[in-house]
């Protein structure tokens, strides 16, 4: 054993140069900790793909959509419920990292407050991005096309991942609540069964009863869906568009502080 | 900057509750540079939240804390750069290796790139981790992680160090090896603020002991004084069965001897003067017809201070409330059993 070499550093740094390079830190670990548990990466890719070819092939053929093919009228559904279940993902991984007492350690260093959360977030982002773009090549090689351009789907799929990006600032909220993973999960799955088939993700809400066609048709992920669908399928998307980014960025206003409070006071 | 005179670590009636429990209530220390501090008590008593409040990570409901002369309520921030916190639950990231781990808490604590990579090699040579440096840590054993827990809270080299119960789990070997760490650490100027169940541990590390109970500190000082204001010696007596012993505890009492607890079978009675009191308290017994199968006059432990202190043995109340439920939160649940 060798006695420290290394000299005391005189003072922290801080600033937003620093809180930047924190959060980079938190995310890159984040993104590291997916690649590392297979799990989690066959949580991320195996699942939606195989809804892809559930939807496409065994229910497809029975579901009747007006004006287009159903596997082009299921790929909105399909980005849709990839971002709302990787929203599930930063409870799951808050919940963890509390349990681990990894964030009580956090808590004592001079880092950024915010790096956790927004680390949390971003990674989760990131990795939506990676499902959706995987979910794209899948749907064209089931027979996807898109009937627009290339402006629109790019378009569709900001407001997506925006959508997606507003959905994990609940689920934060989630894990910072519960105590442990299997809770966290336990805790999101019904709402996201909610959120996702209670929808128009995967097929059209006029065959649902009155009172649910209210909520399926309103509700943010619908929305969302609507807006995505009209724009890789033609169609009329102003309205969803903005009641999508609208829904975004009510849920953001709420959740992201609610999120700091709690992980503020421990 | 730190005040050059201030004590390194100073509380003053700190309070905490959660919810109904009152995990700290009035807590006051004080840590002077370069020495140990043992905060010893039983699961639930209080000490890690108090660690909590000290490392910033929680905030009191009432009271001060002061660390190096800055205050960690007004200033959380620089009183981070001073400390290190390593846990009992080895708060390492079980999917990053070793090195990754070190080097995750060197970016988070603000240090050059250059600086960053010089203290890990140096942190993973000092903990004997340099082979398993490029491991992941989910693949090191219990005694290994805990080495690479208090790397990683050396990372920027903290003049003040708060260890939660740095060896629960350990083997003795890994135990001693951690005592020795924390040993050379305070010869090197850290300040030491460890918490412990273990009587020994305290009295192997700390150059000073509060006894929290409660979330309270019921009683400090060296582990010398600890022992001599108990009263010098014990009279300890067994009995065959535990009726018996409850019984020869009644004959007793009239004779005031000392504070007198059963342990099991055993009677412990903590005196001032041995060989006296055994006399009179053989002859009590003989007189009421009970007779022991063993007596004898010992030095004081710790365990007969905490057991004078709090009514209850040390190791008892730990086993008691530390059914560690599998899974998950179980920080919080054990706060919540200390009610």
């Amino acid at each position: 054993m060798t006695t420290q070499i290394s000299e005391r550093p005189a003072a922290v740094g801080q600033g937003f140069g620093f809180a930047v390079r924190d959060i980079g830190a938190m995310t890159w670990r984040n993104l590291l900790r997916i690649l590392r548990l297979p799990q989690l990466l066959v949580f991320a890719t195996i699942q939606p793909l195989l809804f892809v070819l559930m939807f496409r092939y065994v229910f497809g053929g029975a579901i009747a959509v007006p004006g287009t093919d159903y596997v082009n009228f299921l790929m909105a559904g399909i980005f849709a419920q990839v971002v709302a279940f990787g929203a599930v993902n930063t409870a799951i991984g808050l919940a963890e990292d509390r349990s681990q007492g990894l964030i009580e350690r956090l808590r004592s260093l001079p880092m950024a407050r915010s790096a956790v959360l927004a680390g949390r977030t971003f990674s989760d982002l990131v990795r939506n991005i990676f499902v959706v773009t995987l979910m794209l090549i899948v749907g064209f090689a089931v027979g996807f096309r898109l009937q627009t351009d290339v402006g629109k789907l790019l378009l569709a799929l900001g407001l997506l991942l925006f959508f997606g990006y507003a959905l994990s600032w609940i689920f934060a909220l989630i894990g910072l609540w519960v105590n442990g993973a299997e809770t966290a999960q336990a805790v999101s799955f019904p709402a996201m069964m909610v959120l996702v088939f209670a929808s128009s993700a995967f097929v059209p809400t006029d065959s649902m009863p009155g009172w649910l066609q209210v909520w399926a048709d309103n509700q943010p992920l619908s929305v969302t869906v609507n807006a995505v669908r009209a724009l890789v399928n033609g169609g009329p998307w102003g309205e969803y568009a903005l009641t999508s980014l609208a829904w975004s960025l009510a849920i953001l206003v709420i959740f992201v502080p609610l999120s700091v409070i709690r992980y503020r006071r421990g | 900057m730190t005040t050059d005179s201030a004590p390194a670590i100073e509380a003053r009636g700190l309070v905490k509750r959660f919810g109904e429990v009152r995990a700290l209530d009035g807590v006051d220390l004080q840590v002077p540079r370069g020495t140990v501090l043992g905060l010893l008590g039983p699961n639930g008593a209080g000490k890690t939240t108090a660690v909590n409040i000290l490392a910033t990570a929680l905030r009191p409901d009432a009271g001060s804390a002061h660390v190096l002369g800055i205050d960690v309520v007004h200033d959380p921030d620089t009183v981070r750069g001073l400390i290190g916190l390593a846990g009992q639950y080895a708060a390492v990231d079980p999917t990053l290796t070793g090195r990754e781990n070190l080097a995750l808490i060197g970016t988070l604590t603000h240090l050059p790139r250059k600086v960053i990579r010089r203290r890990a090699d140096e942190l993973l040579a000092r903990f004997d981790l340099t082979d398993a440096g490029d491991r992941l840590a989910r693949t090191y054993s219990g005694g290994m992680r805990r080495r690479l827990d208090l790397a990683a809270a050396l990372v920027h080299q903290p003049p003040v160090l708060f260890l939660d119960e740095p060896t629960t789990g350990l083997d003795p070997q890994s135990r001693n090896d951690l005592w020795q760490t924390v040993r050379e650490l305070v010869a090197e100027g850290t300040t030491v603020l460890l918490t412990t169940q273990y009587l020994e541990e305290a009295d192997q590390l700390a150059d000073r002991i509060a006894v929290v109970d409660h979330g309270r500190v019921i009683t400090e000082g060296t582990a010398g004084e600890l022992k001599q204001r108990l009263g010098t010696t014990v009279v300890e007596l067994g009995f065959g069965d535990r009726a018996r012993a409850e019984h020869a505890r009644t004959a007793l009492s009239h004779l005031d001897l000392g504070s007198a607890t059963l342990q099991g079978e055993t009677l412990q009675i903590a005196v001032s003067e041995g060989p006296r009191a055994l006399m009179h308290a053989l002859r009590a017994l003989d007189a009421g017809g009970i007779e022991p199968i063993s007596a004898a006059v010992r030095e004081p432990s710790l365990d007969d201070v905490f057991l004078a202190l709090t009514g209850r043995p040390a190791e008892t109340a730990e086993t008691a409330a530390d059914t560690p439920a599998p899974g998950h939160g179980r920080r919080r649940r054990k706060e919540k059993a200390s009610a």
